[in-house]
């Protein structure tokens, strides 16, 4: 009884146990990079990242999924950004809460708990179908954004809200508009937050297969404008290892897709410090 | 002591259903430091938050009665409120710089007027230091963090802020709540040279820094004006009991 009771044991189990569950999550983590990338690398060369697929991918290289991804993402949040910032400005610094605001919240949070798949289902219906983009750039871009717009407005209410009311109130107290008060004192605070926020919207888009697939299409050209089909590289990558095309190279693309979200995290982090670091 | 610039008629204030504010008789004399004191909830905040309509900003906030800012209803429904708040510029509780250089924080109300011109802004921070007695402090390091400064020259610097504003009166709220004593002697200090300009009006949990600086002094007891007058009588020979309880630390 007396050992069950003791604090110094009790607080040596704790620790190991949080340490190992720790330890799990690293390891996991560094083991699905280190298996992708101990498959995908062989294959990588100026030449996977240059050339077009051969032969629906069995030979040849990703370049037009790469552009394809690139596209859909930046028109996607180029979509998505503005629209979300916006909503989460005028629903933090514009509105009082109420039930209006509590509604349209809760509808932005079960937005964010949908499958992706009925994000692609839908976008299929409404762009690809109802309002005739066909599987395009257009129909997948919109698509994405949507899916990404309940994140961003999410952070990008939290990061506006940490903003202390006493930046508010010297703005006003100094004769600053509603909109300057925003602009230049709320907004340049919280954009760390926002970015955060965008960054993970990147995120998605960059790794979404189903919503894309529906929309955007399968294409393996290189898209030439909006109404163009696409291939993304996730949706390359499960073509060819569900059809058996070539495993090779879907890791291969793979690896390039792991490689591109790191680098999108770590440009975006060193970008925001630098930003942090000018405006404190 | 001159004109009546700012006067208070049959004033009050709520928020909500809250009556924050009693019918408020008041007059403020142009170049006189006027302090403010009173226990927590008394009032006293909510009144100088009146002034420059600070208030506005919470919701369900509403008044009566008639308070006048240089002869003009600071309530009509015509006042510019921007140009009422550069009026009257307002020194907080804790120091809030903004997130930026010490050049831009001063930089800043001129600049959301629509100044841009360096060489204006220049002048316009040199001379918003100096007044403060800050600018041989920071000269050399305007373009660091206003982040970086102590608690004091923080305050300083908010005070500096306002003057760069070119307004009328400084109202000050618990400005050295937070600051040790060599800190709060400075901001008085700045404070008695400043009344020269402007008219003040000092909002004080520390009785005796309104017996060390007012001019007059006016106590406030949950939303009601127990008492104006002169700072000396105030502190010596008051009219109503309870300023006396309140001056001899017996509440509040």
């Amino acid at each position: 009884m007396g050992m069950a009771f003791n604090p110094g044991r009790q607080q040596r189990i704790a620790k190991a146990v949080l340490w190992s569950f720790t330890l799990i999550t690293v390891f996991i983590l560094f083991f699905i990079i280190f298996y992708i990338l101990e498959k995908g690398l062989p294959v990588l060369s100026i030449s996977f990242l240059t050339q077009n697929p051969q032969d629906m991918g069995k030979s040849g290289g990703i370049f037009s999924t790469i552009i394809g991804t690139i596209v859909l993402t930046v028109m996607a949040v180029l979509v998505a950004a503005p629209l979300g910032v916006g909503t989460a400005i005028f629903l933090t610094e514009y509105t009082v809460e109420n039930r209006i605001t509590r509604i349209i919240r809760f509808g932005s949070e079960c937005l964010a708990g949908i499958p992706s798949i009925i994000f692609g289902l839908f976008g299929f219906i409404l762009f690809v179908n109802t309002l005739g983009f066909g599987w395009s750039i257009l129909s997948g871009s919109l698509t994405l954004a949507f899916m990404i717009l309940p994140t961003i407005i999410r952070t990008s209410e939290e990061a506006l809200r940490c903003v202390p009311n006493s930046l508010r109130e010297v703005s006003h107290s100094l004769g600053g508009t509603k909109w300057q008060t925003v602009a230049r004192v709320v907004l340049p605070s919280a954009l760390p937050g926002i970015g955060t926020g965008i960054i993970l919207g990147v995120g998605r888009s960059v790794g979404e297969t189903a919503a894309t697939i529906f929309t955007a299409g399968s294409v393996l050209r290189t898209p030439t404008s909006l109404f163009s089909s696409s291939r993304t590289m996730a949706v390359h990558f499960y073509i060819l290892a569900r059809e058996g095309i070539s495993m090779p190279n879907a890791y291969g693309t793979a690896a390039i897709l792991i490689l591109s979200i790191l680098v999108i995290n770590f440009l975006a982090y060193y970008l925001m410090h630098k930003f942090m670091k000018r405006h404190s | 002591m001159s004109g009546v610039v700012i006067r208070a008629e049959n004033f009050s204030h709520w928020f909500g259903e809250m009556q924050t504010l009693r019918s408020i008789h008041l007059d403020v004399f142009a170049h006189e430091i006027l302090g403010v004191i009173g226990p927590a909830g008394s009032g006293k905040s909510t009144f100088l938050r009146s002034l420059n309509r600070l208030n506005d900003l919470v919701p369900n906030s509403h008044v009566e009665g008639v308070l006048e800012v240089q002869g003009r209803n600071v309530y009509a429904p015509d006042t510019s409120i921007v140009e009422l708040r550069r009026k009257l510029g307002m020194v907080f509780a804790t120091p809030v710089p903004l997130p930026r250089s010490i050049f831009e924080n001063i930089a800043f109300g001129p600049r959301l007027s629509g100044i841009h011109k360096n060489s204006v802004l220049d002048g316009l921070v040199e001379d918003s230091l100096e007044k403060t007695a800050l600018w041989d402090e920071v000269k050399d390091r305007l373009g660091e963090s206003a982040l970086k400064l102590s608690g004091g020259q923080q305050q300083r610097l908010c005070i500096a802020r306002i003057l760069a504003l070119r307004p009328d009166f400084i109202l000050l709220d618990e400005p050295c709540s937070g600051l040790d004593p060599i800190s709060t002697m400075k901001i008085e200090e700045s404070l008695r040279q400043l009344k020269k300009d402007y008219t003040i009006i000092l909002v004080t949990n520390n009785t005796k820094q309104a017996a060390r600086i007012a001019d007059r002094t006016a106590f406030f007891l949950s939303g009601e004006l127990i008492e104006i007058g002169a700072t000396a009588k105030i502190f010596t020979a008051p009219s109503d009991p309870r300023t006396n309880a309140y001056i001899e630390g017996r509440f509040g």
